[in-house]
Order: C-alpha cells, then sequence, then structure tokens
C-alpha cells in the first residue's frame, strides 16, 4: 500500500510594524501590563465613530505581497465579517473579502528530506489581505468557570493574511515554510514577528491521501488546527495530526459518518490535539463591504514605488553568498538566518578585508559565539565591520598570525587597546604584546637554525621519522618570536630537516 | 416559503428556516408568533430588494462602494485615546482593569 501524502495548507497572520492602529490613532504596541490603555471609539466600536485606513499599513502590506511575488490588485476593499466573540467589540471584524490587496504569489523554501537531502519546495499563495486583528481573552484556568477578562489594546492593530494553496506536504516543511515567512517579514521591516508577543500566528489545515484496502484514493475530512504560535508548535501540532487521521483512518477503514472540516486546538503542554466544539453556522459570516471605508486604488507608479522600497530577500541573499562570495551553504544559511543586520555586518567585513570566506568564518564562529555568549544582537557588538575587516587584512596580509589575532579579538572584546577608534586600539594591542609576525623571514630563519642546533636529539628524532618530534621544535621557536606563523614555522623547520 | 405569508413579489423565497438561522446568527430568540411576522416582513423586503434584479447589468463592472471615491488615507501619526476608565466606562461589567464577559469556553479565535 502507497504511503498517505500529507496535505497541509497554511494560514499565517503577521502583525504590522505601524505605529498606530489600521483605523484610528491609538498606538499599535504590545503592552500587555497596562490593559485597556490603547483604545478609543474606533477600536472600541462604539456608535458614530469612523474609520479611516493607515497609509502605512497599505505601504507595509503591498511591500509583503511584492516580495511574496503576489499580484497587486488594482483595487482593492474592505468587508464586514461578522461573528460574535468578546474580543471582537464590533460584532464583526474588518477583513477582505473578494477583492484582496494581493492574490496569487508563492515562496521557495529548501526543506531537508528524510534521507538528508536538501529539496526546494514551490509553495503557492492563494492571497495576502489585511485585516483588524481582534483583542485579547484571558480565560479563567481555575476552573472554576469565573469570567473571562478582556484586553482589547490590541483591537484593531493591523494584520496580514498570508493564506497558501494545499502545497506543503510535511510537518517539517510547514515549520520551515513558516520560518521563512517570518525571516522575509523582519527583512522587509513589515514586522517584528515576535512570537513570544504573538506577532505572527498561524493556523493549519491539514487532511491525508490515503488509499484504503480496494485501492481507492480516500481524503480523510479536513482538520483546522488553530492559533498555533511557535515553530515547534506548528511541527508537533501537525506530526500529532497526521498521526491521528491515520489511526482514525485505520479504525474507520476510511468511512466517516461525518466528514465536514473539523476545527481542533493544540494543547502544547499535552501535545496532542483536541476538537473544539463546531463554531454554529461557521462558515456564515454574511461578509458584505464596509460602507464606512472607501475603496483604495492602486497605481502601477504607487506600486513601483513600493517595490523599490525592497529589499534583497534572504533567499537571494542566501544563493548570492554562494555563487558570488564562494560560501558554503551552511555558512550563507547561518549568517542570513540570523537576520538583516547580521548578515550586512558580515557582507561589510567581507567588502572591506576583500577575503569573504575568512570572514564568514570569523563572523559565524568568533561573533556568533560572543554574541551568544553576552546575549546581545549585532548592533550593540563592540568591533564594527570596519575594525573587524581590518583585523582580517592584517591576518591575510601575514602581519599576524591566526593566533595572535584571536588573541587581539578577544583583547577588544575585553575593552583592551586604549579609547581610540578599533582600528587604533589593534595597532596598540599589537604593540604592547608584541604580536606582530616576523615578515623577514631570514630573522625566522636564523631563530629555527638555532633551535635546531640547540635540539640535535628532537632535530634527529624527525630526521629519523618521528613526525611528532616537531611539535617541541615549533613551541621553541614560537615562544621566541611572539608573532610567528605557526604554519610558515613548521614548513620551514620540514624543508630544514627534511630537503 | 412559508405556507402562511407568501410574500410578493415572486423573490419572497423566505422560508421559516431561513429566519430562524438568521435570528441564530444575530442571537435572536424569536417566540413562534414572531416567527411568522418576520417571515412575513423579510420576505416582503426581500421581495422589493428584489426589483433590482430587473434592471439589466450586462456588461456593467460591478461597483465596490457605493462611493465614487478612493483612497481616503490617514498618515500613521499617534492620536489621542480614552483612558481606561473612560474606555471601561460603558461596560456592562469590568473590574477597573478589564472588561468582563461572562466565562468563554471554546477558546479559538478567528
Amino acid at each position: 500500500m502507497p504511503s498517505p501524502t500529507t496535505i497541509i495548507g497554511l494560514e499565517v497572520h503577521v502583525q504590522l510594524q505601524t505605529r498606530t492602529k489600521i483605523f484610528c490613532g491609538c498606538a499599535n504596541r504590545f503592552n500587555p501590563d497596562e490593559p485597556n490603555v490603547q483604545t478609543c471609539p474606533v477600536c472600541l466600536g462604539l456608535p458614530g465613530a469612523l474609520p479611516v485606513m493607515n497609509r502605512r499599513a497599505l505601504e507595509l502590506s503591498v511591500r509583503a505581497g511584492l516580495a511574496l511575488s503576489g499580484t497587486i490588485a488594482g483595487l482593492t476593499k474592505w468587508d464586514r465579517k461578522q461573528y460574535y466573540y468578546p474580543d471582537l467589540p464590533k460584532a464583526y471584524q474588518i477583513s477582505q473579502y473578494d477583492l484582496p490587496f494581493c492574490q496569487g504569489g508563492h515562496l521557495d523554501v529548501d526543506v531537508e528530506q528524510e534521507n538528508g537531502e536538501i529539496q526546494s519546495r514551490h509553495i503557492r499563495l492563494i492571497r495576502v489581505h489585511l485585516e483588524e486583528d481582534a483583542g485579547k481573552n484571558l480565560h479563567d484556568e481555575s476552573g472554576r468557570g469565573g469570567d473571562s477578562r478582556v484586553d482589547l489594546n490590541r483591537a484593531g492593530t493591523p494584520l496580514l493574511e498570508i493564506v497558501s494553496e494545499p502545497d506543503i506536504r510535511s510537518a517539517a516543511e510547514a515549520r520551515r515554510y513558516l520560518e521563512e515567512i517570518r525571516l522575509l517579514m523582519v527583512y522587509l521591516g513589515v514586522s517584528d514577528c515576535n512570537m513570544q508577543e504573538g506577532s505572527l500566528r498561524c493556523d493549519a489545515n491539514v487532511n491525508l491521501e490515503i488509499s484504503n484496502s480496494a485501492n481507492e484514493s480516500i481524503r480523510t475530512p479536513i482538520v483546522e488546527v488553530k492559533n498555533l504560535n511557535s515553530f515547534r508548535g506548528v511541527e508537533a501540532a501537525l506530526v500529532y495530526e497526521i498521526s491521528r487521521q491515520q489511526r482514525e483512518f485505520e479504525q474507520c477503514g476510511g468511512i466517516y459518518a461525518d466528514t465536514a472540516k473539523q476545527t481542533r486546538g493544540w494543547d502544547a503542554d499535552r501535545g496532542v490535539t483536541f476538537a473544539q466544539r463546531g463554531k454554529e453556522e461557521a462558515s456564515d459570516y454574511r461578509y458584505f463591504p464596509d460602507p464606512d471605508l472607501l475603496p483604495v486604488s492602486f497605481s502601477d507608479e504607487w506600486i513601483e514605488i513600493q517595490r523599490a522600497e525592497l529589499c534583497e530577500p534572504p533567499a537571494d541573499r542566501r544563493r548570492r553568498f554562494v555563487a558570488e562570495l564562494g560560501l558554503s551553504e551552511y555558512d550563507a544559511g547561518v549568517l542570513v538566518d540570523r537576520g538583516r543586520e547580521t548578515a550586512d555586518y558580515f557582507e561589510a567585513v567581507a567588502t572591506a578585508c576583500g577575503d569573504a570566506k575568512q570572514a564568514a568564518n570569523w563572523v559565524t564562529q568568533d561573533v556568533l559565539r560572543e554574541l551568544n555568549e553576552r546575549e546581545e544582537t549585532i548592533e550593540s557588538f563592540p568591533i564594527d565591520a570596519q575594525g573587524l575587516a581590518s583585523l582580517l587584512g592584517m591576518i591575510t596580509s601575514g602581519d599576524l598570525t591566526t593566533r595572535s589575532g584571536r588573541e587581539v579579538f578577544s583583547s577588544l572584546m575585553n575593552n583592551q587597546g586604549g579609547d581610540g577608534s578599533i582600528v587604533e586600539r589593534i595597532a596598540s594591542i599589537v604593540e604592547e604584546r608584541g604580536l606582530s609576525a616576523v615578515a623577514d623571514s631570514g630573522a625566522l630563519e636564523t631563530v629555527i637554525d638555532a633551535v635546531i642546533s640547540r635540539n640535535e636529539k628532537a632535530a634527529e628524532d624527525f630526521r629519523g621519522g618521528k613526525d611528532a618530534a616537531i611539535g617541541k621544535l615549533i613551541g621553541e621557536v614560537m615562544r621566541e618570536v611572539g608573532g610567528a606563523d605557526p604554519n610558515a614555522v613548521r614548513e620551514t623547520l620540514i624543508s630544514r630537516l627534511r630537503p | 416559503m412559508s405556507e402562511t405569508h407568501s410574500a410578493e413579489p415572486s423573490h419572497g423565497q423566505l422560508t421559516r428556516e431561513d429566519v430562524l438561522k438568521v435570528a441564530r446568527l444575530a442571537r435572536l430568540g424569536l417566540d413562534e408568533s414572531e416567527v411568522e411576522e418576520f417571515t412575513g416582513q423579510l420576505g416582503q423586503v426581500l421581495g422589493y430588494v428584489g426589483i433590482l434584479e430587473e434592471a439589466d447589468t450586462e456588461g456593467v463592472e460591478p461597483l465596490a462602494g457605493a462611493s465614487e471615491r478612493t483612497d481616503v488615507l490617514r498618515e500613521d501619526e499617534p492620536g489621542e485615546s480614552l483612558t481606561r476608565d473612560q474606555a471601561l466606562s460603558g461596560a456592562p461589567r469590568h473590574d477597573d482593569r478589564f472588561f468582563l464577559v461572562p466565562p468563554v469556553l471554546d477558546t479559538s479565535a478567528e
């Protein structure tokens, strides 16, 4: 029996990074400690209030749509989606129904397959639309059925919904897709995508296509898993749901009493999805055009202005780092996925020192290790790109050994070398510690010859084939010439002893 | 079509089930006589609006709104918000920080 095909589509919600809400001037700010201080008659849905569209929200939305290769509509409008829920004070959500601002589009995602191979997957999008977010309900968790509390600070903040085609084929792929959307949105400055604060959330639609005993292809009923708010949560919820649907199929033999779409929640603590009470008339939102809001038209010129604001997408940047700068796929991924600022920093170092591979080694290893230890971001890193590039330049030119370079690096991290610029501090640290490599190979050779004659036994052992004996000789030369390059010392010793 | 209230003209194909569904969606509890009454009334409203269907709209672009105006936007500049006390003042119940509502069991939002 062929193995089942997994069919997943994601609806991803991204909170836009605007200063104010979508239809009013209240602050768009995560502020759970001060509930209900960012509201006004518009976002509370009080009678007589008039919503007016936020220009910035439109700009950010269209940039996101363009970066996802979608088609921006010439004309778009907003509709009322009616349902009752305490976090929705108007009893309708202003959303987009039949004229979303963006249709189509796609996102390509590299996904590691079970056999370890990386496969590029092309995930098509159905649409992207702009809507208002709801407030937040805080439920009584004592189990005593106490009141729910409602905070409307978030009500009316701008929310992008990115709806994929059911093109995703595994839980791991869903996670990668979500990660790539997050990275793209953060690169674009569209959203901070802070998952702890709920700036990126998603719902997953999943079902399976399985062959039954009569070799007929059966589709299990679609399940929508709601409110997934972490990468791990998305993957774990889908892994669970896929095996649950498979078990259910085996139990019922593919004959379902009810094939209607089901809504399930994800319990991260127990690691299970659970059936939620089906919303009555769930699909009956009675959309109609919001009479308080006017449609918006986008001219080709305006769309091109927004396109000009786009940055290089992360996927293109990874490819360029590999193709043009000669980095490994792995290093390119580490640098780009860390965020735009880190990739910018690396690129500035690489350009200034002229050796991208060396720059990548130092940034992915030394710089990121320091950042991780200090729990800081690249913006506050004490060695600027010019400074690091000049240090690497000295290593490339042979003025410093790699070992001395690391010593200078850690001295800089410990605020040594005075108060000057990084370049000045490097010079002073090198001077102070006598780290400058002996460029004059004649001087180095004199020392080496002296060391060989002082260590007859070791030299004889090495000549006789005992490779390890060279260590003692290298060590002694290095002690005499602090800045010497150990590789150069080794090579010179070998050429003297085994000509 | 309702047995007792056949609305005029022919578009009034509104059933008792339609009225019950609309009432449920609007969270309205109707008694038997109201169901009858509204089935007739709503049927007549639909019938009246149905006249619009007689207009020939062949080849006419649908309108996105009732106004010809588009593109009324505001700048992303903060305005004034209500104080928390003001925001909560109109609510039937609150605890001085939050609006209070009867327990919500289904934790799913849209």
